[in-house]
């Protein structure tokens, strides 16, 4: 490999001399081009996964301490709950190219696009919670709670992971191959994000159970993304750089102060309780946005990937896309030409 | 199933499905004259994206996406020392180090070759656009093609990073996602895409999907007879990623070198999976759940 010449933007110009490497191998690029585009969404977005998975939890949370006869408790996250489902879909149809078209997302349902069977879930939780909601705490709909209140706990275990199965379904390399990690990353982030909030938003002697909740979310939260980050291994190099490194050490140190006032001050002063609750809501939503920053980052750079699926070619596992091997051994010069036409 | 065959065509269309039509872009030929570019731009009534001079040899579009459906790409390379023009080794060498140094430029006889290639949407087997679109505003047409509606799509971006190749983008000022339809509107009325009617030399070949693979195939074998070891064919074979494309492409170097993957990946191929892990992680938080409700005093 030789030396370039740099063009006046600093890559160097002919494709031969490779800048970057992966697992070792020079990567060769157009240019230093990006290969797949970066996703369009915006900061809707990032707050959306961490508003889905709190939704999600809330519900969850808020139906369990009901039937534990924790009203006080379920009253809150309920609330909790009810408000995140709200702000949901706003955020969602602000990120749309075209808002006034939201309702386009019900023409039809879609396993095959994660973002299609999310929308029903959404609009389902989101009525079931409405519902569970009014009767916790006007009592209204007292029969129809019974049915939506279970409905809307166990929706929400799915509307708490299935932004990860959105995002790993995508091209985007950091995204796509920690697919087997993210929902688990993001099912940890939701219990954290809903044990956070009702533990904010409830008296503590009844939050015992919220606290344990965000106390749990939280270690899972730290070791299954670490765990994500490390399977990922040189692919899992975003993280390690600019932003996805800082929210990713900002969601660490909030987490680690909250986690510490979480098990300690909260348990009996009410101000620690919140603050708490604050800090570690900015954990899981720094989590996410370092989820969401390092799939950008990925995208941008043709080493992450060209050279994953280089390396998979190269050692044999995947046949790629392209073949040197003609299916015919007397190529017939007239089909051959570009000059003759198509009968 | 034939080779050719996808999951919605021709099975959805009955007795209205045609023969599935596509490009086949024989690279070997292009001579850069961005012919295509205009014309598709033109024909489609494209708005203009003035992107600015990139120094990326003669390339000044960059890439595909909303206001670009073709593309015509420019790579430089200096072939190893005296290969294209029978120059003597030591000589190419010196002359190369003089390059490098920016002493001297490239001229004829210093073994630079220029690849050209004109690139668009693949108009996969397999389309993860296609596949992830939750408005079903991307539909396959009954030319086995990949079509936006654009009276549907609402914006979401979900296609923009699932399309392995980075083809379909979203409009500024639009918010719909835009990209290459084959000119459907064309084919309906029996001709042939803007692009391929006005490419001079036959590089952008347009037909029927079978007859130009089979077409494709000689063509190979008679740039490989002539010495053209890296010669080859993308997106030509049901067994790759994303069940073989509608547009496929003859390459004279690795397609990475032109901007393309070389091992693209429809997502869905993975999505049993995805759900799968998505499922064991919500029963995990349902257990997560129970743990720290009933698990401790209230």
């Amino acid at each position: 490999m030789t030396v370039g010449s740099a063009s006046n933007d600093g890559r160097v110009e002919t494709d031969e001399r490779s800048v970057s490497t992966y697992g070792g191998r020079p990567v060769r690029s157009y240019h230093g081009q990006p290969v797949i585009k970066e996703p369009v969404w915006t900061w809707e977005i990032p707050v959306y996964l961490y508003t889905g998975g709190l939704a999600g939890a809330s519900a969850g949370l808020a139906h369990l301490a009901e039937l534990r006869g924790e009203r006080v408790l379920a009253r809150r996250a309920w609330a909790v709950a009810l408000a995140a489902n709200g702000v949901s879909p706003l955020l969602l149809m602000a990120d749309l190219g075209r808002p006034l078209r939201a309702l386009n997302m019900f023409r039809m349902f879609k396993v095959t696009s994660p973002m299609s069977v999310g929308s029903w879930i959404l609009l389902a939780n989101g009525n079931a919670t409405g519902l569970a909601a009014a009767n916790a705490w006007l009592g209204l709909f007292p029969r129809l709670a019974a049915v939506a209140a279970p409905a809307a706990a166990t929706l929400g275990l799915s509307l708490s992971t299935y932004t990860a199965a959105l995002i790993a379904n995508t091209a985007v390399p950091v995204w796509h191959q920690a697919r087997r990690e993210l929902p688990v990353v993001f099912a940890a982030g939701a219990a954290l994000s809903a044990g956070a909030a009702a533990m904010a938003a409830t008296p503590p002697r009844h939050a015992a159970a919220a606290r344990r909740l965000a106390l749990g979310g939280a270690l899972f939260e730290l070791g299954s993304k670490e765990v994500m980050q490390r399977r990922l291994g040189e692919l899992g190099e975003p993280y390690r750089h600019g932003a996805p490194a800082l929210f990713g050490h900002l969601s660490r140190g909030c987490l680690a102060v909250g986690g510490l006032l979480a098990a300690g001050p909260a348990r009996r002063s009410r101000p620690a309780a919140v603050a708490a609750g604050a800090l570690l809501s900015a954990g899981a939503l720094a989590a996410r946005w370092s989820v969401f920053k390092a799939g950008f980052a990925s995208a941008a750079d043709p080493r992450y990937v060209v050279g994953p699926q280089r390396a998979g070619i190269e050692r044999g596992e995947r046949r790629g896309g392209a073949r040197r091997q003609a299916r015919v051994s007397q190529p017939d010069p007239r089909r051959g030409s570009p000059a003759t036409t198509l009968a | 199933m034939s080779a050719l065959e996808t999951i919605a065509w021709p099975s959805s269309y009955g007795a209205r499905a045609e023969a599935r039509r596509g490009f086949f872009t024989d690279t070997s030929v292009c001579i850069g004259c961005k012919a295509c570019e205009v014309a598709c731009k033109e024909w489609n009534q494209i708005p203009a994206s003035n992107q600015g001079f990139t120094g990326h040899s003669y390339d000044n579009t960059i890439d595909l996406g909303a206001n670009t459906w073709r593309h015509v790409a420019f790579v430089e390379q200096r072939l190893p020392a005296g290969v294209q023009d029978g120059a003597a080794p030591t000589h190419a060498a010196a002359r190369a180090e003089a390059i490098e140094a920016g002493v001297q430029t490239y001229q004829q006889g210093d073994g630079l070759r220029w690849l050209m290639a004109s690139d668009v949407c693949k108009h996969c087997t397999d389309a993860a656009c296609l596949e992830v679109c939750p408005t079903g505003a991307l539909f396959r047409t009954e030319f086995g093609t990949v079509v936006v509606q654009q009276d549907v799509c609402n914006g979401c971006g979900y296609c923009v990073p699932a399309c392995p190749f980075g083809v379909l983008d979203r409009r500024e000022g639009d918010g719909r996602v835009w990209k290459c339809t084959l000119c459907y509107d064309r084919l309906k009325d029996d001709m042939e895409p803007a692009c391929a009617q006005a490419c001079p030399t036959n590089s952008i070949q347009f037909g029927e999907l079978g007859e130009l693979r089979e077409r494709a195939e000689h063509r190979l074998a008679q740039l490989q007879a002539a010495g053209q070891d890296r010669a080859q064919l993308y997106l030509a074979d049901e067994q790759d990623g994303v069940g073989g494309a509608g547009a496929f492409f003859l390459l004279l170097d690795e397609p990475e070198a032109y901007g393309l993957p070389p091992d693209p990946v429809d997502t869905r191929r993975d999505l049993g999976e995805i759900w799968a892990a998505t499922g064991v992680a919500a029963l995990a938080l349902g257990a997560g759940l129970l743990a720290a409700v009933f698990g401790g005093r209230r």
